[in-house]
């Protein structure tokens, strides 16, 4: 029941969206897919701005099939549009009321205050005028105006993907908390794997107009068969814990299920939770332990998967331990030199990592 | 300093009148078919649009001949009027304001729709995410959002009808008190020879329309934006 189970069919100016998928209706899941892939009408679809057939359930509740057709203000979801869409002719608390005014009292459950606390929002709404805010700062606004109806679900629409990389960098941790301490589940639509890499959950790949796959973000990223694996930052995401700080070579050792990572050292305190990413073309391959490498991160692997990458290059998909996986991009001469093949135990060496929380 | 007649003053109320009815209807009429102009996507969309703006371009004589036909003793309007016991409507007072409402219609119908047109389907679906019915979305943020083109469409209409004769002559004629505006009052005083009169209603109009004008212009920056 506590699911999201879509399928949508839409024919528009040449392009078809024939798309179904279920996810879990909690934490974040990414439909994501290059510009044309459908992912922003399939969310269009869900909010009910566009009228296809088809049939959604969010969680166990009925919002549309042949016979019915919830319209969009009848749907208790959020939306968060590309550009922030605040209403010009209101103040900026009057549309953060905008919602609020129209959610009946008993489905109040998100407290105003802790929304504007989160979002800080209290210095904007004494600015007054939207047009006196930063698009970073219109953006938190839109996305505090669609969290106070207290939806069921949240809707962001490539939320980040108007504004310049300083306004991206202030929003991603407002992101990585909402997704941490409140209980919404989101349906996210990007074209930025990092983005994706650093908030979703869940994976829906779409590609012209169609699911091609769907499953957990790490599990799915991982997978060789799909087109995120060819992409240049393709890689593996590792969900560490952060053990410990040294203080002299200013580094924080990241632990995890079989293994841990050495990196810069972080503001985290010891235990606390942070997501890395280790791309494929970041990581390398020795058959035997190496020595006098200056390398610190070598992680004992076992081989799972092989797959051609290219006239020149390769895909290897290794496992450390017993859960955690990482991907490899390397030569195919490196792989005939080192006559590389799967079930076999090698030393992958990570380049670098990157950071996420 | 001269007076005007006592004729002239009733003929000034009454245009005044005939204006503030006309702009009131034409408000009435216009907003919900520039709504429909702005947000259809219909193949007859084209007709209505030329329907509409078509006083634009043929002469006023021409509409008021074929409203005087259509309302007349032969006419399908004038049989049903006559039918619901109403009279005539031309020579009449309320035939002036159906020819009025037609005749502005453009002046009205084109600034809303391009003020609808101008605010998009965006706002209105953000409304509609944030539990706002059809309704609602009108009157809270396409009426607010559209206001400079409401002001316009307002001051246009009531100037447009002010400056009417033709339509006018040839539905309204000449009753005073009834049909006889300013612009028929100006008429019979050159026809008299009665030029000093027809200074004062004309030099009056001249002034009034530009006032209009110059309010619209000048609040045209700020209206965009209040």
């Amino acid at each position: 029941m506590n699911e999201i189970r879509a399928q949508f069919s839409l024919q528009r100016d040449g392009f078809r969206l024939d798309a179904s998928f279920s996810a879990p209706a909690v934490g974040v899941t990414a439909l994501f897919g290059s510009s044309g892939s459908g992912k922003t009408t399939l969310l269009r679809c869900i909010a009910g701005l566009e009228r296809a057939q088809g049939s959604l359930q969010v969680k166990g509740e009925l919002w549309q099939d042949k016979t019915t057709f919830l319209p969009t203000h009848k749907r208790p979801l959020g939306y968060v549009f590309q550009e922030a869409s605040l209403f010009t002719h209101l103040s900026v608390r009057a549309n953060l009321e905008y919602g609020l005014k129209r959610t009946p009292i008993t489905e109040r459950k998100v407290p105003p205050e802790q929304v504007i606390e989160w979002l800080g929002l209290s210095r904007l709404i004494e600015r007054g005028d939207p047009a006196k805010l930063s698009g970073g700062e219109r953006q938190r606004v839109a996305i505090g105006r669609a969290l106070l109806t207290s939806p069921r679900i949240l809707l962001m629409d490539e939320p980040l993907s108007a504004l310049d990389t300083n306004s991206k960098q202030e929003i991603l941790p407002y992101l990585e908390r909402l997704h941490r301490e409140l209980n919404i589940p989101v349906l996210y639509v990007s074209h930025a794997m990092d983005e994706v890499a650093r908030l979703a959950d869940h994976l829906v790949l779409l590609e012209k107009g169609c699911v091609i796959a769907s499953g957990k973000l790490h599990e799915t990223l991982a997978r060789l068969d799909l087109p995120t694996a060819h992409y240049d930052d393709a890689g593996a995401v590792i969900e560490a814990t952060v053990a410990q700080h040294d203080e002299k070579y200013h580094l924080t050792r990241l632990d995890f299920p079989g293994g841990s990572l050495w990196v810069g050292k972080m503001d985290h305190a010891p235990g606390s939770k942070v997501r890395a990413r280790v791309l494929a073309r970041d990581v390398s391959i020795a058959t035997q332990q190496p020595h006098g490498s200056s390398i610190s991160n070598i992680l004992a692997a076992r081989i799972l998967e092989i797959r051609d990458e290219g006239p020149d290059k390769v895909s290897v998909k290794m496992m450390i331990g017993d859960s955690q996986v990482l991907l490899s991009r390397i030569t195919r001469r490196s792989r005939d030199l080192l006559a590389l093949s799967v079930g076999m135990d090698v030393f992958a060496q990570v380049k670098s990592v990157a950071l996420m929380a | 300093m001269p007076q005007l007649a006592p004729d002239d003053l009733q003929a000034v109320w009454l245009t005044l009148k005939l204006a503030s009815v006309t702009t009131i209807l034409l408000l009435a009429v216009a907003t919900p078919l520039a709504w429909w102009l702005a947000m259809s996507r219909q193949w007859y969309k084209g007709i209505v649009s030329a329907l509409v703006a078509l006083p634009l371009v043929i002469p006023p004589t021409v509409l008021g001949f074929y409203l005087l036909l259509l309302m007349g003793p032969h006419g399908v309007v004038g049989d049903l009027t006559t039918a619901l016991n109403l009279g005539r409507l031309p020579f009449t007072f309320a035939g002036l304001v159906i020819g009025s409402v037609l005749f502005s219609m453009p002046f009205a119908v084109q600034p809303i729709q391009n003020a609808f047109e101008a605010i998009g389907r965006r706002p209105l679906e953000v409304a509609a995410t944030l539990r706002a019915g059809a309704w609602d979305r009108f009157f809270s943020v396409a009426l607010p959002l559209a206001r400079p083109g409401f002001l316009t469409a307002m001051i246009l209409a009531f100037a447009h009808t002010v400056g009417e004769f033709g339509v006018v002559l040839m539905l309204g004629g000449n009753i005073p008190g009834e049909t006889r505006v300013l612009s028929v009052a100006i008429y019979n005083h050159v026809e008299a020879m009665e030029y000093a009169s027809a200074h004062l209603l004309a030099g009056g109009m001249v002034l009034f329309s530009f006032l209009v004008l110059l309010s619209l212009y000048l609040a045209g920056g700020k209206l965009v934006k209040v």
